[in-house]
């Protein structure tokens, strides 16, 4: 469906996207993970045909995307970081001059409307003027705008900056709906969270160039230690163990000891706590308190670049 | 895709609308100051009493040729006059309360008669005068000599009025024979050039606004050439503008009797012209400038400059020749010209349709270095 290869731009000295590439099969959604700054948005931005890139190419259901009236462009629908909707007008009247923008009119646009309006649950409050909605309202409703002209590729530039929980969670249910109507998304996010949720794939952009581009279990495959699992000892001499000897446990990566506490790398949390847990009473060690920790897309993130993705 | 263009065009309006008292504003605040201007150059009825030339006048002489003198001077309806003693007829100058003040001396009867006839010297009438009223000083002078002429040549020649062997058949040349000029066509011509440009201006750094919001990506996002989002621009705000114009000379026409006296066509063509000039402007202001606030104070000088210089302030015709000629290349003076043309001069259609090419022409040229120079890119 959509087909990047070999982005790039520049702004004076500064290469804000360095050669990317990554595909988008049909009813794929593909993270753009990366941190603020790291190119995301004009990678977005250049695909969205907004930006013209210094080099490179973006090609939409196989063919290559060429000026501003590009036909192509119906096939895609942009979700901008800011809010792209008039305030002072109603829902439905952005929604109307949303869909002329692409032709659509009469009883066609219509039904998109209330459709679109449907998805984002904001039918009720259509006549009303959008300045009178919540944060989360507008960014349904920017979701909306975009949706409307039925584009099969959805452009999301991160769009749940600023919203409540719910008004996430509620965002996240209509991206869920879109996907599965086969709809391709590609999605923009510096939230780990919302990545590891709705994405099949995740492309890690830093620095303008592209660092991992795969699915998040092969993702926390990359990570040597993948899964923590962290005991703390009651104090007293000779009640903690020695690494060396956690160390060639069953399913133990590696173990650090410091204090009275000791952090084990496992594969598999699951399978493997129970082995050592046995082995540590056994021994005669008095566990006071025990605690887990998934591998997460900040731990692939950290391993990868060096820094944190809120950076 | 007239669908797209036609929406666009509908926003821009809806969102013109949307904010009641800005509209107001725009159209309530030409008015009021036409309304101040017309006033002030001449109204309606061109000089009223209030344009009367203050005078003040002390005969210290009080003969009968000094009196007969000062009543012909007060006689005269271009005139104010009040007697007064010298030395507040001084001040009151000084103040600016009176343009002039004349003081008969004592004895002026007699030496004038003896001077006139015998060749004696000649009584000194003395003449004070506010320096910011050269014309009207000049005018006075003219004035004052002939009441003394026609007083002094009534004496001498037994009673017998002796008047000019000619007389001065005036008339205002204006549409048509016993229309009186009026100050209001002029006023409101300029009011409105004035605030329509300013309306341009807002609508270039508006764009620039725009650029910086979520809507600017999702218009590009969306299959639209760059000739159609700024065409829709230009055409809602050249229909904002031409509504203002009609408004503006509809209550000039209601309440100050301001009439469409020449060629209608040629109305509506100068308004069109005007309108679609103005929009363009406001358009280049979007391609050159680069942040609002900086292109807003740029452009706000640019465009008083050339209000100013188009005679939308003052008429032209009073500017210094040099400057006339020096301001023809300016798109403001064409629009007052044709204006005034096709108001109170009465001109046909032929009279105003260079001016009406020329913005037209000056539309079209604002228009293509828009297009050219646009940052397209959002911010």
């Amino acid at each position: 469906m959509l087909e990047v290869s070999g982005l790039r731009k520049s702004y004076g000295e500064v290469a804000a996207v360095a050669g990317v590439s990554f595909r988008a099969g049909k009813g794929e959604t593909i993270g753009l993970l990366g941190p603020n700054g790291a190119g995301k948005t004009t990678t977005v931005s250049m695909i969205a045909g907004l930006v013209r890139p210094d080099a490179g190419e973006v090609r939409i259901a196989g063919r290559a995307l060429r000026g501003d009236t590009d036909p192509a462009k119906r096939s895609m629908g942009l979700v901008p970081q800011d809010i792209g909707l008039y305030e002072e007008m109603s829902a439905r009247e952005n929604l109307h001059l949303f869909g002329a923008l692409y032709g659509m009119e009469g009883a066609q646009l219509k039904l998109a409307m209330d459709e679109a309006l449907d998805l984002v649950g904001l039918k009720d409050r259509s006549r009303e003027p959008v300045k009178g909605f919540s944060g989360g309202m507008k960014r349904r409703l920017n979701l909306a705008a975009a949706v409307l002209h039925g584009p099969d590729l959805l452009l999301l530039d991160e769009p749940t900056v600023g919203v409540d929980p719910q008004s996430r969670n509620a965002i996240f249910e209509n991206l869920e709906a879109l996907k599965k109507r086969g709809k391709t998304l590609l999605y923009t996010t510096h939230y780990m969270e919302e990545a590891e949720r709705l994405c099949d794939r995740l492309v890690i952009i830093d620095h303008g160039k592209i660092i991992a581009d795969d699915t998040l279990q092969a993702l926390n495959r990359m990570v040597p230690a993948r899964n923590l699992l962290t005991v703390e000892f009651e104090d007293g001499a000779g009640n903690v163990p020695r690494a060396q000897d956690v160390a060639q446990l069953p399913g133990v990566e590696s173990a650090e000891v410091q204090g009275a506490s000791a952090r084990i790398a496992v594969r598999n949390l699951a399978e493997d706590s129970a082995g050592i847990l046995q082995w540590l009473v056994q021994q005669g060690y008095r566990v006071q308190h025990l605690s887990s920790e998934r591998a997460s897309l900040e731990t692939v993130f950290l391993t990868l670049t060096g820094r944190s993705l809120r950076d | 895709m007239p669908t797209a263009f036609l929406a666009l065009i509908r926003k821009d309006l809806r969102l013109f609308l949307a904010d009641p008292r800005a509209v107001m504003m725009s159209v309530v605040a030409p008015i009021a100051i036409a309304s101040f201007f017309g006033y002030i150059f001449g109204g309606g009825a061109g000089n009223g009493d209030n344009s009367r030339i203050p005078v003040l006048l002390s005969d210290l002489d009080q003969s009968a040729l000094s009196r007969e003198i000062v009543n012909r001077m007060a006689s005269d309806p271009a005139l104010d006059v009040k007697p007064s003693a010298p030395a507040e007829a001084q001040e009151a100058v000084r103040k600016g309360k009176a343009t002039a003040a004349f003081v008969i001396p004592r004895n002026f009867g007699p030496d004038a008669v003896r001077a006139f006839l015998a060749g004696g010297p000649k009584p000194q009438l003395q003449m004070m005068f506010d320096p910011s009223h050269g014309a009207e000083t000049r005018m006075l002078q003219g004035m004052l000599m002939a009441a003394v002429m026609q007083a002094a040549g009534k004496r001498m020649s037994g009673g017998r009025e002796l008047t000019a062997p000619f007389e001065v058949q005036s008339e205002a040349v204006t549409s048509k024979r016993g229309d009186a000029y009026n100050g209001y066509a002029h006023a409101f011509g300029g009011m409105g050039i004035q605030f329509l440009l300013m309306v341009g201006v807002e609508v270039g750094v508006g764009l620039l606004l725009r650029r910086q919001q979520g809507v600017w990506k999702r218009m590009r996002a969306a299959p639209l050439s760059k000739a159609m989002l700024l065409g829709s621009r230009v055409a809602s705000s050249a229909i904002t503008s031409m509504g203002t114009l009609i408004i503006l000379f509809g209550f000039a026409r209601v309440v100050f009797g301001v009439r469409i006296q020449g060629s209608m066509a040629g109305f509506i063509g100068v308004c069109l012209g005007f309108s679609l000039m103005t929009a363009a402007f406001g358009l280049l202001i979007a391609s050159l400038g680069k942040t609002p606030e900086a292109t807003r104070g740029v452009a706000i000088l640019a465009t008083l400059m050339m209000v100013m210089l188009g005679g939308a302030w003052v008429p032209s015709f009073i500017f210094p020749r040099w400057l006339q000629t020096l301001t023809v290349i300016i798109p403001t003076r064409w629009a007052m010209d044709g204006l005034d043309a096709v108001t109170w001069r009465g001109l046909g259609f032929s009279a105003v349709a260079l001016p009406i090419a020329l913005l037209f022409g000056c539309a079209l040229l604002f228009a293509a270095v828009a297009v050219t120079r646009f940052r397209w890119e959002a911010d």
